[in-house]
């Protein structure tokens, strides 16, 4: 019997004891609720502020924030780990977040030259090289394209970068936070490139932003034909200007710095470019001194989000969620296994909510917790039958100096106290 | 002009295509006409670049290292450069020209960024005269060191990924796990080139 289960048959007993008790239970209650006032949760005896006074009218947020209680749900960034905040990374809060859908204003941030700032009137996108018909289309023009709406995550390469020589950032925003999942509304990259003709021989495609940093990276030309979008939506509204306002360029499965944000131009050619961000750049150095270029596919990969060094368990034993986030680039999520002896026995989790094609997945494992010490795991297998490797796996083969493509498995030891650490085990 | 299947948009023009379209590839298509020398490029590197990246390369701070690092790709912390680790003097070109200087890119000219290309050439030990000129003529006889030593992905011929067997459930280990590493130490700062 799984965890729902059994708490649904529960709910089945006492819904019939209920109706069993009858009248004579709600008649016992109310004799009773004089002497219950005497004492108990003030929150609960005492009237409270918000239930005499009035709060805010319909006008005082034309668009809505968070609860101020939720202040600490917030994107980080880690100052030390790039030159300037320019250039670099910040991570969202997966440990606060739940299903699969990541809030617009928590979606991590990757820039190589600061947040472009366009006015839609103001963008344009060209196609060129070999193509019959060089074009340009203003945002006025994408929007007369048929189009799509399709839910996928976005993962950075680096993310879980700086944990290849072991575990180092303490909590699994900072260690997996470079990952969001939206839906996405946009026109497919193939309607676009249909609308210009690509020429024979066109078997790769440059993408270029419009930034300070004009982010290039070169595309194989199935991949673009494929399921690629040219987006302008994401949950429904425009996308948030540091997500690419107002279009970006989707690439689903693929490493996030492939999907070019403020996307201008799109260039035809028989060869990749060779650009910096695939060279210097994403690029992955193995031990004998070569290095991997066109890691595009980001692997199968889970992680617990809760428990976890930013969400220890505060409430002793007893009944305890374990939650989490699975993805892969390949496609579905068919299974999570989770581990509470680091590796030794593993069970395998529930998914629930949608499971779409490189998309998160959430999963849930409730357990009763006896208070002793754990050691969390969590192992994705996706619908080709990858399995999630171990960090050990990983290193054996690449060694630690690839800087990307880390999808290893996570630790979490969780202590006696219910505190939770960033932990390697052996 | 009629196109494609819904005729939206309308053709660019030249001048618009060459504006934006500024990509170099390692066959040297898209290079512009131009030239620059070492010393040329020596005198725009001092006044425009080696605040962030050092007189000779070496990186100010945290900023990016251009020069030296050969033979460190199998050490234990690689020094990645363009001399060490770049496979394309394309590359450099390219890149200079759409993004370099960092918060004033596209302010150099096409003869400047072929000057500045000859100088990190010299910086790196790839070029020794001062007098060397870097051209559109000249620029694909120039190759970099460690050219031959990117492979396509293979990631799928690894052995955890080949073996798709079901993973094991039950009594997988002998031993209760022991912890071997913690993330106790928050200050460790990663190399300056694995910053992403």
């Amino acid at each position: 019997m799984t965890s729902t289960s059994i708490i649904d048959s529960a709910l089945q007993r006492s819904r019939r004891s209920f109706l069993k008790s009858g009248l004579a239970g709600g008649a016992a209650l109310m004799a009773g609720s004089a002497a219950a006032r005497a004492a108990g949760d003030p929150l609960i005896t005492e009237i409270q502020d918000w239930n005499r006074y009035p709060g805010d009218g319909v006008d005082a947020a034309p668009y809505g924030q968070p609860s101020q209680f939720e202040a600490e749900v917030v994107r980080r960034d880690v100052p030390w780990l790039t030159a300037d905040p320019i250039s670099s990374i910040n991570f969202t809060p997966l440990h606060e977040l739940d299903g699969i859908i990541t809030p617009n204003g928590l979606c991590f941030e990757r820039h190589h030259g600061g947040k472009a700032v366009i006015a839609p009137a103001d963008h344009r996108i060209i196609i060129n090289g070999m193509v019959d018909t060089p074009l340009v289309f203003t945002m006025e023009d994408l929007k007369r394209f048929p189009r799509e709406n399709r839910i996928y995550f976005l993962e950075c390469a680096a993310n879980s970068g700086m944990e290849w020589r072991g575990a180092q950032l303490n909590g699994c925003q900072f260690t997996h936070g470079m990952v969001h999942c939206v839906m996405y509304t946009g026109v497919p990259l193939r309607y676009l490139l249909a609308e210009a003709g690509v020429k024979p021989g066109g078997s790769w495609l440059l993408a270029e932003g419009a930034d300070a940093s004009a982010m290039t990276r070169s595309i194989p030309m199935d991949k673009a034909l494929d399921d690629c979008l040219v987006a302008f939506k994401m949950n429904g509204e425009a996308l948030r200007p540091e997500q690419g306002y107002p279009v970006r360029l989707v690439v689903p499965g693929w490493e996030g710095n492939m999907w070019v944000k403020w996307l201008r131009r799109l260039e035809v050619g028989d060869a990749p470019w060779a650009q910096r961000e695939e060279t210097s750049k994403y690029t992955d150095l193995m031990p004998d001194g070569k290095a991997r270029r066109h890691t595009f596919l980001m692997d199968v990969k889970s992680v617990i989000t809760s428990p976890s060094p930013q969400a220890p368990v505060t409430h002793g034993k007893g009944p305890l969620v374990i939650t989490g986030l699975a993805w892969s680039g390949g496609g579905r999520i068919s299974r999570v296994d989770v581990t509470i002896d680091g590796g030794r026995n593993w069970r395998t989790a529930r998914i629930d909510g949608p499971s779409l094609p490189k998309a998160l997945h959430r999963f849930y494992l409730e357990i009763d917790w006896d208070g002793s010490e754990m050691f969390l795991q969590s192992r994705a297998i996706d619908e080709d039958g990858y399995v999630q490797p171990t960090k050990d796996a990983l290193r054996a083969v690449r060694g630690v100096n690839s800087i990307y493509h880390n999808n290893g498995i996570q630790t979490w030891q969780v202590r006696t106290d219910g505190m939770v650490e960033n932990v390697e085990i052996s | 002009a009629a196109h494609g299947v819904l005729h939206l948009g309308r053709p660019a023009t030249a001048d618009e295509v060459a504006a934006w379209d500024i990509d170099v590839r390692p066959d040297g298509l898209g290079l512009p006409a131009g030239q620059g020398t070492v010393a040329q490029g020596e005198t725009i590197f001092a006044e425009q670049c080696a605040s962030c990246h050092g007189d000779f390369g070496e990186g100010a701070g945290r900023w990016p290292v251009l020069a030296g690092g050969q033979d460190t790709l199998t050490r234990e912390r690689p020094v990645k450069t363009i001399g060490s680790y770049w496979p394309y003097l394309s590359t450099v070109y390219d890149y200079v020209r759409r993004a370099m200087p960092f918060g004033n890119a596209r302010s150099l000219s096409d003869d400047d960024v072929y000057a500045l290309t000859a100088y990190v050439l010299y910086l790196n030990d790839i070029v020794t005269d001062e007098d060397f000129e870097l051209s559109k003529d000249n620029f694909s006889q120039a190759r970099l060191p460690n050219e031959d030593n990117f492979i396509e992905d293979d990631r799928k011929s690894e052995p955890g990924m080949a073996d798709k067997t079901e993973p094991c459930m039950s009594n997988c280990m002998a031993e209760p796990a022991g912890v071997s590493m913690r993330a106790a130490v928050l200050d460790v700062t990663p190399d300056a080139d694995n910053e992403d």
